[in-house]
């Protein structure tokens, strides 16, 4: 039997509403289909389910918003029958899942409102909660009409907000338990434009290189040397990450930011990368990433040279235990052998968790980044 | 393909790349990536959508040269002739 919960999709989210089943009773699921859709305060999230199995009973409804880790779904595995589940589901179903977005405290007793569907939408959209409303409908219902003349009356938080909120309460637990340091490495970057320039100047327009998906595969190639950046410190400890899943942070236009995660980055050339990372960039922006994608990052990489800024002094994403930010990419005076040449330099930086590393380490790990990226070449073929 | 169709395929592929950008409000003669926050990956994610749409596989060396949305139709309108 496999129970499907709601996972935590990063360390700022404690509860999720449900958006749309994606599946019904009776279907047939395999590893890596969408299960459900959930909204996050950060976005609709497509959410997979990890094994094959047969759907039997699905436990919450659309519009329910329940803590993380609720069994949201039970999946028949293959050689079970119905009658083995029975009991399970019985007692998950008699044990009300207390969808947080429809209980408030009355008199200290939880009062259940009846909510359309359509309100209920409506209502999550617009960010009221239902349970506060007077219903006008069948029983005191709550109707699609109620939630309109609510949201006239009331101030409804914007996503944008929301996810202000989101961002500011994971940054604040960053700045409160991690005892940062902070290093900073001046990188040439000849080597790599020069062979960027070379590899696209015959590519056609969908098979060029863009310089991030590089300075990624430096960061990752460098974490197999040094894996004490690579994970998360919990219960204080460091859990070693299994994989390099580099989180890639990506500033939404209309405000706030994201970083989903591109898998097993060592183990991937750079074309398939380079491709990844545009897909990436452009379903983050439209708002459709993946469960496991936000879910998955053992390290963050966050480029603010786009905007044109020189060097970043980054926040840790809790519970990882390292990011790396990359400026912007300047023509600088650099001397070598001797003589002063104008150089493209990027400025490589580190902020590091002091419970899980020293300093010398950090600057071991950035050094290794800096000699990756004056072999271009290397970086460009997968991992052996 | 005159140039309002041009105009209205690259403004498409503008959409596809930044959903949440009023494309007519758009002044065709200053800076693209001033008036859309557009950074590499976006760019790249437009060339690839304009090459897919009209054919137009548009070298890096023009692409740098290429700033303004009139810029793109002059261009793309030359390419095509």
């Amino acid at each position: 039997m496999i129970e499907f919960r709601l996972p935590s999709l990063g360390a700022d989210m404690d509860k999720g509403t449900l958006l749309e089943w994606r599946v019904q009773p009776g279907d047939n699921v395999k590893k890596g289909d969408v299960v459900a859709v959930i909204d996050t305060t950060k976005a609709a999230i497509d959410v997979e389910c990890w094994h094959d199995g047969r759907v039997e009973a699905l436990l919450i409804e659309p519009g329910d918003e329940v803590p993380v880790g609720t069994v949201m779904a039970v999946l028949r595995e293959a050689g079970e029958t119905a009658e083995q589940l029975r009991a399970r589901i019985d007692a998950l179903r008699a044990v009300p899942t207390v969808p947080t977005s429809r209980v408030t405290p009355v008199a200290g007793v939880p009062r259940r409102v009846a909510v359309s569907p359509a309100a209920r939408k409506r209502a999550a959209e617009l960010g009221i909660d239902p349970a506060e409303l007077t219903g006008t409908g069948t029983d005191g219902a709550i109707t699609l009409a109620d939630v309109e003349a609510a949201a006239t009356k009331v101030h409804a938080p914007g996503r944008a907000e929301v996810m202000r909120q989101t961002i500011a309460a994971a940054m604040s637990r960053s700045k409160r338990e991690i005892p940062h340091y902070y290093l900073a490495e001046d990188v040439p970057l000849a080597a790599a434009t020069a062979f960027l320039a070379e590899h696209n100047s015959t590519r056609s327009v969908t098979e060029r290189l863009l310089l991030a998906p590089l300075l990624l595969q430096a960061v990752a190639r460098a974490l197999q040397r040094y894996p004490d950046f690579n994970g998360f410190f919990r219960d204080g400890a460091f859990i070693r990450g299994i994989g390099i899943h580099v989180g890639v942070a990506i500033t939404l236009r209309n405000g706030g930011l994201v970083a989903p995660a591109l898998r097993d980055v060592p183990n991937k050339d750079l074309d398939t990368l380079n491709r990844e990372l545009l897909d990436l960039v452009q379903r983050a922006r439209a708002g459709s990433l993946k469960a496991s994608e936000l879910s998955d990052a053992t390290i963050t990489v966050t480029s603010l040279g786009e905007q044109g800024v020189r060097s970043v002094f980054p926040i840790i994403y809790p519970p990882q235990v390292a990011i790396v930010g990359f400026g912007r990419v300047l023509e600088q005076p650099w001397v070598i052998d001797g003589v002063v040449r104008p150089v493209p330099l990027v400025t490589a930086s580190l902020g590091a968790d002091h419970r899980t590393s020293d300093g010398h380490r950090g600057g071991l790990f950035l050094a290794a980044v800096r000699e990756l990226l004056q072999r271009p070449q290397q970086l460009a073929q997968a991992s052996p | 393909m005159n140039r309002d169709e041009l105009r209205k395929v690259l403004l498409d592929c503008l959409s596809h790349i930044a959903p949440e950008t009023d494309v007519a409000a758009l002044r065709p003669e200053e800076r693209l990536r001033d008036q859309v926050d557009l950074d590499s990956v976006d760019w790249m994610n437009f060339l690839v959508g304009v090459h897919a749409a009209l054919g137009i596989d548009i070298p890096d060396a023009d692409a740098a040269r290429l700033r303004t949305l009139d810029q793109l139709i002059d261009y793309c309108a030359s390419r095509l002739r």
